[in-house]
C-alpha cells in the first residue's frame, strides 16, 4: 500500500537519506529501529510527505503521495509525531476530536469516535480535563487517542496507514501493553502501521518487518528474527548483546552483554 | 472546567452588544434622550440638534468604534492562532507599525500631491496602510519561517526590529512634514475615533463583513494548528495556502482600522484571552465572541474618552491601554494561581 523507492534526502548538505527503498503491507507491522541520528524521523517524515525529497519516489495506494490532496491523504494516513506542541488550553476531548478534522461524519457520530478512542487509550477520566496541565504519558496517550479517531473508520480512498514515532517513550509498563495491544487490533482492521521504537524487544514483540537504519541507509530488512542478531546489532549499533529464547514463550530476547 | 459554554458566552454577548450600542449612542458631552434616537433613526426626523448631533456625529462613531474594535478582536485571535502563541499581537509581530508608516508616507506625501479631495484622501491614506501591514507582516513571517517551519521566537524578535524599522521611517517622515500632516500624523498614533464620518464607517463595515465572513472557513484550520504545522498538515489542512489567505485578511484588517482611526493598543492582544479564558481555544466560537466583546470594548472606552474629561476628549487608544495593561497583569497573576 506504500513503496518508498530510492530515496534520497538533504537539508543544507546534510545527506540525511541516502538511497533508501521500504515496502508496506495492509495488515502489516513495520518497526524502525537505528541508533540516534541514524534518520529514523528522516524516514517518516520523506514518506509522509512532510519534507520534499531529492529524488526517488514515494508511492501511495497507487498514486505518488503529492497527488493525493491534504484531506483525502489524511483520512488514510494518520501520523503521530515526537512530543507536542500544544500550549492553548483545550480540553482533552476537543484534542481527540481535532482527529476528525478531515471528516464531516457530524457532532454525534465524532462525539461517539472520541468515547471510544479515549476508552482504547485508558483516558476516559481525563475526558474534560486540561491538556496543557497533563503529564507527558497522559499527553502522549492523548494524542494517540487523536491519531486512532483520525482513522477510526475506513477511507474509500484506499487503505491506510498510521506512523508512530516513539509512541512508547514516556509510557509505563503497562501502557506499553496497551499500546501494542491497540496496534494489533489496527492490523486485524487491515490498517498497515510504521512505528519507530528503540526498545529492541518491544521491536521484536510487535513487529512483522524490522527497517534496521543506519548512516542514513538501510542496513537490514526483514522478519525480526533474521535482523536482530549479534553480529547486524555490532555493526550497527556499537553494542554487543546476547539473543536468548524467552523461557515461556520461546521468542528470541535481546540481552545486552 | 470551563467557566462558561460557548453557546452561553455568544447569547449573553448577544444581548450585551446592543445595550452597549445603545448607551454609547445616548451618553456623550450631549446627553441624547432615547425618543431622539428612535425618532432619527426610524421616523427621519433629523431636524433637532440633538437629531443632528446624533446621526452625524454620534451613531458613525459608535459604529465605527464598533467595527474597528471587533476587527482589531478578531484578527487578533486568528494570529495568535496561526502563529500559535498568545502574544502575537498586531502591535507586537509589526503590523500595526507598518499600517503606521504606510499611513504616514500616504498623509505626508499624499497631501502634497492631492489637496483637500476628502475621499481620494480617505482611500489613498487606507491603501497605504494596507500596503504597510502586508508587506511587514510578509517580512516578519518570511524571518521567521525556515525549512522546519514558522518559529514563533524569531517572529517576536523580527516583529520588534520591523516595528523599530518603521517607527524610524515614521519619525522620519513626521520630521519632514508640515504642521498638518504633523499633527495628523501624532493623532493617528494615539488612536482616535473623533474624526469619524459616515465613509470611515462604510469602509470600515465592509471590511469586518468581509473578514467576519472570510475567519470561520478556517476555523477547523487553525484549532488544528495549535497542535503544530505538521499535526495540521496531517490533519489534511492546505497549511501553506491558509497561512497566505489568513496573513493577507489579517494585513487588510488591521491596516484599514489603523488607516481609519489610527493605533488602538491591547484591544487584539487582551480581547481574544479574556475569552478564552472563558470558553477555551476553540476558533469556531472564538472568533465570533471576540469580535463582539473587542466591538464593546471599544465603544465603551471610546464613551469613556468622551465623558470623561468633557467637553474636551481623550483620544480611545489611551483608554484602552490604560484599561488593558493592568487587566492584561491581573489576567497573569491569576492564571498563574490557577496553574
Amino acid at each position: 500500500m506504500l513503496a518508498a523507492n530510492n530515496i534520497d534526502l538533504s537539508i543544507n548538505g546534510v545527506k540525511l537519506l541516502d538511497d533508501v527503498s521500504l515496502e508496506l503491507a495492509p495488515g502489516s507491522v513495520t518497526a524502525v529501529i537505528g541508533p540516534n541520528g541514524a534518520g529514523k524521523t528522516s524516514l517518516l517524515k520523506a514518506i509522509t510527505n512532510e519534507v520534499a525529497i531529492n529524488s526517488g519516489s514515494v508511492v501511495f495506494n497507487g498514486k505518488h503521495i503529492d497527488h493525493w490532496s491534504a484531506r483525502q491523504r489524511a483520512a488514510m494516513m494518520a501520523v503521530l509525531a515526537q512530543g507536542s506542541q500544544l500550549n492553548f488550553p483545550f480540553t482533552v476531548e476537543e484534542v481527540v476530536a481535532l482527529g476528525r478534522t478531515p471528516h464531516s461524519s457530524g457532532i454525534e457520530r465524532d462525539n461517539e469516535i472520541v468515547t471510544q478512542a479515549l476508552k482504547l487509550v485508558d483516558c476516559e477520566y481525563l475526558r474534560n480535563r486540561i491538556f496543557t496541565r497533563l503529564s507527558g504519558g497522559e499527553k502522549q496517550r492523548v494524542q494517540f487517542a487523536r491519531v486512532l479517531a483520525q482513522i477510526w473508520e475506513p477511507s474509500e480512498d484506499g487503505q491506510q496507514l498510521l506512523v508512530l514515532d516513539e509512541p512508547t517513550a514516556s509510557f509505563d509498563l503497562a501502557h506499553q501493553q496497551m499500546m501494542l495491544e491497540t496496534v494489533a487490533t489496527l492490523t486485524n482492521r487491515n490498517i498497515a502501521v510504521l512505528i519507530v521504537l528503540h526498545d529492541l524487544n518491544l521491536a521484536i514483540s510487535c513487529a512483522d518487518q524490522i527497517v534496521m537504519i543506519g548512516c542514513g541507509q538501510v542496513q537490514a530488512v526483514g522478519a525480526p528474527e533474521q535482523v536482530v542478531n549479534p553480529e547486524t546489532i555490532a555493526q550497527v549499533f556499537g553494542v554487543s548483546i546476547d539473543i536468548v529464547p524467552h523461557p515461556k514463550t520461546g521468542a528470541p530476547v535481546v540481552i545486552p552483554l | 472546567m470551563r467557566l462558561l459554554s460557548p453557546q452561553r458566552l455568544l447569547f449573553c454577548l448577544a444581548i450585551l452588544l446592543p445595550s452597549c450600542m445603545l448607551l454609547s449612542m445616548i451618553i456623550g458631552p450631549v446627553n441624547i434622550s432615547l425618543s431622539v434616537l428612535w425618532n432619527s433613526v426610524f421616523v427621519g426626523d433629523y431636524n433637532s440638534l440633538d437629531a443632528m448631533i446624533l446621526t452625524n456625529i454620534r451613531i458613525p462613531r459608535v459604529l465605527l468604534g464598533a467595527c474597528v474594535g471587533a476587527t482589531l478582536a478578531c484578527c487578533g485571535a486568528v494570529l495568535q492562532g496561526l502563529f500559535r502563541n498568545p502574544l502575537a499581537d498586531p502591535t507586537l509581530i509589526g503590523v500595526s507599525a507598518g499600517a503606521s508608516a504606510g499611513a504616514s508616507f500616504a498623509i505626508v506625501l499624499g497631501a502634497s500631491i492631492v489637496h483637500g479631495g476628502a475621499l481620494f484622501g480617505i482611500s489613498v491614506v487606507a491603501i497605504a496602510a494596507f500596503t504597510g501591514g502586508l508587506i511587514t507582516s510578509f517580512i516578519v513571517y518570511r524571518l521567521a519561517s525556515g525549512p522546519e517551519g514558522t518559529s514563533v521566537a524569531t517572529m517576536l524578535l523580527a516583529g520588534i526590529a520591523i516595528s523599530a524599522l518603521a517607527g524610524a521611517i515614521n519619525s522620519l517622515l513626521s520630521f519632514f512634514s508640515d504642521d498638518e500632516s504633523l499633527r495628523r500624523i501624532s493623532l493617528w498614533q494615539m488612536g482616535n475615533l473623533d474624526a469619524s464620518t459616515w465613509q470611515h464607517v462604510w469602509l470600515m463595515g465592509a471590511v469586518f463583513i468581509a473578514l467576519i465572513v472570510a475567519f470561520p472557513r478556517d476555523a477547523r484550520g487553525l484549532n488544528a494548528m495549535l497542535l503544530g504545522e505538521s499535526e495540521a498538515r496531517h490533519l489534511g489542512i492546505e497549511v501553506e495556502w491558509m497561512k497566505r489567505r489568513l496573513i493577507i485578511f489579517t494585513a487588510l484588517g488591521i491596516g484599514v482600522s489603523v488607516a481609519v482611526v489610527g493605533m488602538v493598543a491591547f484591544v487584539g492582544l487582551i480581547v481574544p484571552h479574556l475569552v478564552r479564558l472563558l470558553i477555551g481555544p476553540d476558533h469556531r466560537y472564538l472568533i465570533p465572541a471576540s469580535a463582539m466583546v473587542g466591538a464593546i470594548l471599544l465603544m465603551l472606552a471610546d464613551t469613556f474618552a468622551r465623558i470623561i474629561v468633557a467637553p474636551a476628549e481623550l483620544p480611545a487608544g489611551v483608554i484602552t491601554a490604560l484599561l488593558g495593561a493592568p487587566f492584561f497583569v491581573s489576567l497573569l497573576i491569576q492564571q498563574r494561581r490557577v496553574i
